[in-house]
């Protein structure tokens, strides 16, 4: 493995976490969007709000790490991505801005009033954030993206695929973001919350399995390559997301809910998985390969090693914050 | 830049501007919260080990209170230091791309100390109830040194803008070699990068300070208010004579390594010895008009003898000098103004402690803290100005220039104009929120606080 594959392989590791933590901060929004009125979304609000409030933040920072790594190691692909899609970027960053006020501020606030226009502009932009990158990652896909940057604006990403990639992304994190609450419910034997996100589960898993099958319909004929790969050498990787996925509805079905979440990050990230396996060796499919992309020999090896760094540092304090989390050790206010 | 001649000048350049003055107004914005974020560790936790050493429940008070204020500060910081993180690759992608692989280390590190600073911030805010005494105080003390590392990290990459090194170019200019070490300790990092995290430190603390010197001038008077003046104010006074050191050191760098800057921010025209330090004035193409001259203080402070040859505009080719030199030179000025009006506060201050262990009675004093907050901003940002105006028209020194670094996406003024919108919301929602909880905090009076830190048994609160 070259240097420049293993930076790309940091890419999606990053890729990964973010996908699962972010993306299951943001579904918290979408659940929270729709929860109903006042009295009756109390509950689930107040449940996504203790699970959110530690951990965001740091979630959030998985971003930061692929954009830097991404404009570090792929300098040329990070221009020909901004410059092209620079109008889902432009409100995918404006999703960020409105997402993390809108939550920090809400807590802090006691008019109810100020708390509706803050939850609101929280829980829009969570679901607004996740379609945007969405577009961006299935306008990459679709090979809409020319590796000299400038493409188009509007019809790089207003096409089935990154449509339906964006709409993918909403539902996978509204999935997950469910059964992690799920578990969170269970902490507290809050039997009624238990089932009302297992039911959401169901829908989202739903949704997100609908989305995925328009969408290899839409590879077929978007983005060839990708799909001639995903059915071959990615094969495997679908299968897997494909079963756990499988596994997670049965077991929802069953009231079983003991691995839950395991089984539900691995269905998310083998679909990461197969896109990358799918999409190599290409950044760009098909102008631009990793190694064509790729920073000079030094620059790669500084990505290296502080991705090592963070691999014996940031993952255990990481592991130390979901634990202190979880233990209710760090939240707002005990139960 | 290739395709860039097909599009008609004036379009262009209206670009650039809408490009700079978006990147310099969220940047303004973010660099507030930026530094409360690098020196608000400190402040806290100063006041969260006095009130574990001393059994202190005013400052434990304090410590939790700020930790509160600081979770607002600080999401708010990190979604416009996003913000930021998309502006680099939207506005400047082909900065980016020739100079990603090169710029990009520093960021890379800086990605370590924001997820350090992340996790730790996190645990030391919502932490206050579960956790004991020292353990909750130890997990503050990793987002000090991140604080620290990032704002490094950060700087570094800046001061690599102004002094390029560290990497090879080929002949079409595409960066083909780097030496990722050269690239961090860059020749300006030594000067640009203290001189920041002090100016964090500096605003931090006068702008703390400054919140309690209003509520005594209200006439809060009680310890809770002298405590919550005297911390942050002892650090932002203790880092204002360094400050000050490094700002010296600074603009003979500056001097020496970027004279077109140093000319434009000192209206030096015509290159020789014996140069004339102006204070104030307007810059003209036939010298500074309206200002107070010192005749050879300028040749003085930069080579410590009046017979230092300083370079003038003269020398500097046309096309290669920075605009706008009042606007330079006016912030310069006020910068450095503020600089010592702050120094001379800091002295007043240590002279009255030294002599009475006690604040000066004069209400003067109080309102000199209260105004020292936004003065410390306002010096910021006029550092802020000196630095990146001041380098232009390069966006890396001597190499690329602005023009050839700018996105052709259309639209950049509309999202100006919405940019400008959403974050005049957000600093009112901040400020907002942040009253509301110290009204509320008001209201609970400082003595009878509903939350208990430590666990409902350790009643340590109850001063």
């Amino acid at each position: 493995m070259s240097k420049a594959d293993a930076c790309a392989a940091i890419l999606w590791i990053g890729a990964t976490m973010y996908a699962i933590f972010g993306g299951a901060d943001f579904g918290g929004g979408l659940w929270d969007l729709i929860a109903g009125g006042d009295e009756r979304g109390k509950r689930p609000r107040a449940r996504i709000q203790r699970s959110l409030t530690p951990v965001w933040e740091a979630n959030h920072v998985w971003l930061i790490f692929i954009l830097v790594v991404l404009w570090t190691a792929f300098p040329e692909a990070f221009a020909a991505i901004m410059s092209t899609l620079y109008v889902p970027l432009t409100l995918a960053a404006l999703g960020i801005v409105l997402r993390g006020a809108g939550f920090a501020f809400r807590k802090s606030v006691e008019s109810l009033p100020a708390q509706r226009a803050l939850g609101a502009s929280f829980a829009v932009s969570s679901v607004m954030t996740p379609f945007f990158m969405g577009a961006v990652v299935g306008a990459v896909a679709s090979g809409n993206v020319p590796a000299e940057g400038n493409g188009a604006a509007f019809s790089s990403w207003l096409e089935p695929l990154p449509l339906l990639t964006g709409a993918m992304f909403v539902a996978s994190g509204a999935y997950l973001a469910a059964i992690f609450l799920i578990a969170d419910s269970r902490r507290y034997n809050d039997r009624d919350m238990e089932e009302y996100f297992a039911r959401r589960a169901l829908w989202a898993a739903g949704a997100a399995g609908a989305f995925a099958m328009a969408g290899i319909v839409a590879l077929h004929s978007d983005a060839r390559y990708i799909f001639d790969r995903l059915l071959a050498e990615g094969l495997p990787l679908v299968g897997l997301s494909m079963a756990c996925g499988l596994g997670v509805s049965i077991m929802l079905l069953r009231g079983r809910r003991r691995g839950l979440r395991a089984l539900a990050i691995l269905a998310v990230s083998a679909v990461i998985w197969g896109w990358g396996v799918a999409q190599f060796p290409y950044l760009l499919p098909t102008s631009l390969d990793i190694a064509t992309a790729s920073a000079p020999g030094p620059t790669l090896l500084s990505v290296l090693i502080v991705f090592g760094v963070a691999a014996v540092t940031i993952l255990p304090a990481l592991a130390l914050l979901y634990s202190l989390s979880q233990r209710d050790m760090v939240g707002e206010s005990g139960e | 830049m290739p395709g860039f001649d097909l599009l008609p000048l004036a379009a262009s350049e209206s670009n650039l501007l809408a490009a700079r003055e978006l990147m310099a107004f969220t940047l303004a914005f973010h660099i507030v919260l930026a530094s409360i974020g690098v020196a608000f560790p400190a402040i806290v936790l100063t006041a969260n080990y006095i009130g574990l050493k001393r059994e202190d429940p005013d400052a434990m008070r304090l410590a939790r209170r700020w930790s509160k204020v600081a979770a607002v500060t600080f999401a708010t910081g990190a979604v416009t230091g996003t913000v930021l993180s998309f502006e680099f690759g939207l506005l400047w992608p082909q900065f980016m791309e020739r100079f990603g692989d090169a710029f990009g280390i520093a960021f890379a590190i800086e990605g370590l100390f924001f997820f350090t600073e992340a996790i730790f911030l996190a645990i030391y805010i919502y932490g206050w109830k579960r956790l004991s005494g020292w353990a909750h105080f130890w997990s503050g003390v990793p987002m000090l040194v991140a604080g620290i590392g990032g704002a490094f990290s950060v700087v570094t990459a800046n001061a690599w803008m102004n002094q390029p090194q560290g990497f090879t170019l080929d002949a079409a200019g595409k960066v083909v070699d780097t030496a990722p070490l050269q690239v961090l300790f860059n020749p300006a990092w030594h000067y640009e990068v203290p001189h920041m995290i002090l100016a964090a430190y500096m605003v931090a603390g006068f702008l703390f300070a400054s919140v309690y010197a209003v509520g005594m001038l209200k006439g809060r008077r009680d310890r809770h208010h002298r405590l919550g003046l005297l911390i942050p104010l002892t650090i932002a006074c203790i880092a204002t004579p360094a400050q000050i050191f490094f700002g010296d050191v600074a603009a003979r760098e500056v001097a020496d390594h970027q004279p077109a800057k140093f000319a434009a921010f000192e209206c030096i025209q015509q290159t020789g010895p014996n140069q004339t330090e102006y204070l104030g004035g307007i810059c003209t193409d036939e010298g500074v008009k309206g200002a107070i001259g010192i005749p050879g203080l300028d040749s003085l402070l930069v080579g410590f003898s009046t017979d230092t040859v300083v370079t003038g505009l003269e020398d500097i080719a046309p096309d290669e000098r920075p605009p706008a030199n009042t606007l330079l030179h006016l912030s310069f000025d006020a910068m450095v103004g503020i600089g010592f009006a702050l120094l001379a506060l800091a002295a007043w201050f240590a002279f009255a402690w030294w002599r009475w262990r006690e604040l000066p009675r004069t209400p003067w004093f109080l309102r000199a803290v209260a105004a020292s907050g936004a003065a410390a901003i306002v010096a910021l940002w006029c550092g802020w100005i000196v630095t990146e105006v001041g380098r232009q028209p390069w966006i890396v020194q001597g190499l690329m220039r602005t023009e050839e670094a700018v996105t052709e996406a259309e639209g950049i003024w509309f999202a100006f104009a919405g940019v400008l919108l959403l974050y005049t919301g957000l600093g009112a929602a901040a400020i907002l929120v942040i009253r509301g909880m110290s009204r509320r905090w008001r209201e609970q009076g400082e003595s009878g606080e509903s939350e208990t830190p430590y666990g409902p048994s350790a009643g340590g609160s109850a001063g």
